[in-house]
C-alpha cells in the first residue's frame, strides 16, 4: 500500500517537472485540451451506455431469441461477403434485411449510421487504393473509368452492409444475452465469463482514465499527451489500481456467492417464433444469394420501357 | 489493423475464426486447469484496462504528435500468454460488436494477427526467452521492443495474407507489404517502448506480478507443439471442408472465373497476384448483365447462356442501363417495405392507444 502512495507522488513530481517547460498558463489551449479530453473518454463510453440503452428496448426484434438473432446475422456476413469484386447488384438485395431490423426494432437509425461514419474512413482507404491499381477500364456513359471504382463501390456497399448488421445486433440483443448464445454455441464458460467482466467495467477503468488525464491536463497545460517521462508511471499506476480491484471484485464475487455461472434470470427456450424467424432470414439470404433479383427486375423493365 | 469484414472471404474468415476457436478453447482449457479461478475478475479488469489504456494519448518525443497503445503484448506479459490470449480475444470481439472496428466474420483474423502473435510468438518466443535468467529493467526494455516489433511486423504481413487470399480487393503483393511493414515498424517501436515503460514501472513497484506471469507459477507452462499441432489440425479440417463448399457453391468471384474459363481453380504456380490478374482479365463487367446483353443480341434464347463469352469491353449502354435501373428498383422497393411495415406498426400502436 506505501509503496502506490510513493508512486502517486512520484507521478506528482513528474506532472510538476514536464509542468516547468511551460509555465506560462495558457487557458485558451488548456480549454481546447480539455475538451478534446472529454470528447474522447466520452467516445466509447457513450457508445457501450447508449447500444446498452437500446438493447432494453421491447420489440418484436428484441424479443427474437438471441441465438436465433446472433445466427441471422453470421448467415447475412456470410452472404454479403461472398459476392466478388465486380458483383454490386446483387449486393443492393441485402440492404432489405437492415432497414427491416431498423423498422421493427425502432432503433433510431441515426444512432448507428453516426458510428459507420466514424469507420468509414478505414474502408473508404482500403477501396480507393483498387482504383489506382487496376488497369482494366469500362465505359459509363461515355466516360472511361477503372474497374477499380467497381471493387471500391463493392467494398462501400459491403462495409456498409456489415458493420450495420454488427451493431444492429448488438443493439437489439445486449451484451447479457448474447453471452446467453455464446454459451449455448459452446464457446468456454471463462471466455464468456472474462467477456462480461471485461465489458461491465470498461466504463469504470474508463472514467478512472479521463480523472487521470484530467488531473494531468490541469497540472501540464499546452502539452499533447502524456510526456515520456510519466508513459510508465501513468499507465503503470492504473494497472496497479486494476489488479487491486480486480482482487476486490473476487472478494466480493466470493462473499455473494459467485459458483462460476452468470445467471441473467430469463426464458432462454428455442420457441417456434425464433424457429421461423431464423429460417425465414436464412431463406431469404440464399435466395438473394443465388439469384440476381435487382438483375431481374431491371431487365423486366428495360423490357417493359422498349415494348 | 483491424481488417473488416468487407475484405474478406467467407473462406478465409471461416478457416480463421476455425483456428482462432482452436486456440481459445485449449487456452481456456489449460487456464481451468492451472490457475485459481481468482484470475478471471483479473481478465475482465485487464480487458477493460485495454480500452482504458487506449485513451492514453502518449507523446511521441520529437514529433509533436501523440499516439495510443494496442496492448497485445502488455498482456501477454502481465497475464501470460493463455489468459492474454483470451483478454485480448474478448477486447476484440466487444470492439467487433460496440464500435464496428473489425467485423465479426474477420474476428478470427483479427484475434490471431492482434493476439496470436503477440501472446504465443513474440512472447514465447523472444520475450520469456530474455528474461527466463531474471529479470532487470534493461531486460524488460530489450525484450518489450523487440517482441512488440515482430509480434506487430507477423500481425501487418498476417493482414496482407489474408487479404490477397480473400480477394476482395486488388492490390499487387509487393505494394502492398511495402505499405504495412514500414508503417507496423514504426508502431511496433512505439508500442514496445510504452510496454517497456509501463512493465518496468510495475516491475518496480509490484515484482510479485510479472514473475508470477513469467515464471508460469500459476499459468502453467506451455507447450507449444501441442498448440501447433492442434491449430493445424482445426486449420486443414475446416480449410478443406470450406473449400469444398466453397467449389460446389463457388462466391461471385470463382463463379464467373467458371462461366468465362470452365474452370474455378484458383491456385497456379505464378503467384496469388498474377492469377488473380489473369482472372480478372477473363471476368466480364457484372456477368449478368453482359449474358442477358448477348441474349437480346442472338434472339431471345433463353438457354445456351453459360458457353457464351463476353470480351472484357463488350459491354453495352443498354446492359448497363438496366442493371442501374434494377438496382435502384430494388433499393426503393426496400424502403417502401420500410415505410410500410412503419406505418403497420404506428396504426397497431393507435389502435392500442
Amino acid at each position: 500500500m506505501l509503496k502506490s502512495t510513493q508512486d502517486i507522488h512520484r507521478i506528482d513530481i513528474n506532472n510538476r517537472e514536464t509542468q516547468g517547460a511551460a509555465l506560462q498558463p495558457c487557458p485558451k489551449n488548456l480549454n481546447r485540451d480539455l475538451i478534446l479530453l472529454m470528447a474522447s473518454a466520452g467516445d466509447s463510453f457513450y457508445n457501450i451506455l447508449h447500444l446498452d440503452e437500446l438493447a432494453r428496448m421491447d420489440t418484436s426484434i428484441h424479443r427474437v431469441h438471441p441465438l436465433a438473432k446472433l445466427l441471422v446475422t453470421v448467415a447475412f456476413l456470410v452472404a454479403v461477403s461472398s459476392f466478388g469484386r465486380y458483383d454490386i447488384s446483387g449486393l443492393l438485395t441485402f440492404f432489405f434485411y437492415p432497414v427491416t431490423i431498423f423498422v421493427l426494432s425502432e432503433i433510431p437509425a441515426a444512432s448507428i449510421l453516426k458510428r459507420l461514419l466514424l469507420i468509414s474512413p478505414l474502408i473508404v482507404g482500403m477501396g480507393i487504393l483498387n482504383p489506382l491499381f487496376e488497369r482494366q477500364t469500362f465505359i459509363l456513359g461515355g466516360v472511361v473509368l477503372s474497374t477499380g471504382w467497381i471493387t471500391f463501390l463493392s467494398i462501400l456497399i459491403k462495409g456498409a452492409l456489415t458493420v450495420t448488421a454488427a451493431l444492429l445486433l448488438v443493439a437489439t440483443t445486449g451484451m447479457d444475452r448474447l453471452a446467453r448464445a455464446l454459451r449455448m454455441l459452446g464457446v468456454p464458460r471463462i471466455f464468456v465469463l472474462q467477456l462480461l467482466l471485461t465489458y461491465r467495467y470498461i466504463s469504470v477503468l474508463t472514467e478512472e482514465v479521463a480523472r487521470m488525464q484530467r488531473a494531468y491536463a490541469l497540472r501540464a497545460p499546452g502539452q499533447r499527451g502524456v510526456h515520456t517521462r510519466a508513459w510508465g508511471s501513468f499507465a503503470g499506476q492504473l494497472i496497479l489500481r486494476s489488479f487491486d480491484r480486480a482482487q476486490r471484485v473476487w472478494q466480493a464475487m466470493r462473499a455473494r456467492g459467485f459458483t462460476g455461472d452468470y445467471n441473467i434470470g430469463e426464458d432462454t427456450r428455442f420457441k417456434f417464433r425464433d424457429f421461423a424467424y431464423l429460417s425465414g432470414w436464412i431463406f431469404f439470404f440464399a435466395v438473394a444469394r443465388i439469384f440476381d433479383v435487382p438483375g431481374f427486375i431491371g431487365s423486366i423493365m428495360t423490357w417493359l420501357a422498349k415494348h | 489493423m483491424h481488417m473488416a469484414d468487407a475484405l474478406i472471404s467467407p473462406a478465409v474468415g471461416g478457416t480463421m475464426l476455425a483456428a482462432t476457436a482452436g486456440v481459445a478453447a485449449y487456452s481456456a482449457k489449460k487456464i481451468t486447469y492451472d490457475i485459481d479461478e481468482k484470475k478471471i475478475p483479473l481478465m475482465g479488469v485487464m480487458g477493460a484496462f485495454v480500452f482504458a489504456a487506449q485513451m492514453i494519448n502518449f507523446s511521441i518525443p520529437g514529433t509533436g504528435s501523440s499516439g495510443h497503445i494496442g496492448g497485445g503484448m502488455l498482456l501477454a506479459i502481465l497475464l501470460g500468454p493463455y489468459a492474454g490470449f483470451l483478454t485480448m480475444a474478448s477486447v476484440l470481439l466487444i470492439q467487433a460488436l460496440f464500435f464496428g472496428d473489425g467485423g465479426l466474420l474477420a474476428y478470427g483474423c483479427n484475434v490471431f494477427n492482434l493476439g496470436f502473435f503477440t501472446c504465443f510468438v513474440a512472447y514465447q518466443l523472444i520475450y520469456k526467452r530474455i528474461i527466463r535468467k531474471g529479470i532487470t529493467s534493461k531486460k524488460i526494455f530489450v525484450a518489450s521492443v523487440i517482441s512488440a516489433v515482430i509480434g506487430l511486423q507477423l500481425g501487418a504481413f498476417a493482414v496482407v495474407l489474408e487479404t490477397l487470399l480473400s480477394g476482395k480487393t486488388e492490390l499487387p503483393f509487393g505494394t502492398f507489404v511495402m505499405l504495412m511493414q514500414p508503417v507496423h515498424l514504426a508502431i511496433g517501436i512505439g508500442e514496445g517502448l510504452i510496454t517497456a515503460a509501463v512493465v518496468s514501472f510495475v516491475w518496480k513497484a509490484r515484482p510479485e506480478i510479472l514473475e508470477k506471469a513469467a515464471f508460469g507459477e500459476a499459468f502453467g507452462n506451455i507447450s507449444m507443439g501441442k498448440v501447433l499441432a492442434g491449430l493445424a489440425i482445426a486449420a486443414l479440417l475446416v480449410g478443406g471442408v470450406l473449400s469444398w463448399f466453397a467449389s460446389s457453391y463457388p462466391d461471385g468471384l470463382e463463379w464467373s472465373i467458371e462461366k468465362t474459363a470452365g474452370t474455378a481453380e484458383l491456385e497456379q504456380p505464378g503467384g496469388i497476384h498474377e492469377t488473380l490478374s489473369k482472372i480478372q482479365d477473363k471476368t466480364a463487367f457484372l456477368p449478368d448483365y453482359s449474358f442477358r446483353e448477348s441474349e437480346g443480341e442472338s434472339g431471345g434464347e433463353a438457354e445456351a447462356v453459360d458457353t457464351e463469352e463476353s470480351a472484357w469491353p463488350a459491354v453495352s449502354a443498354g446492359t448497363s442501363v438496366s442493371g442501374i435501373v434494377g438496382g435502384l428498383l430494388t433499393l426503393a422497393l426496400t424502403v417502401l417495405t420500410g415505410l410500410i411495415i412503419g406505418g403497420i406498426k404506428r396504426r397497431k400502436r393507435k389502435a392500442i392507444a
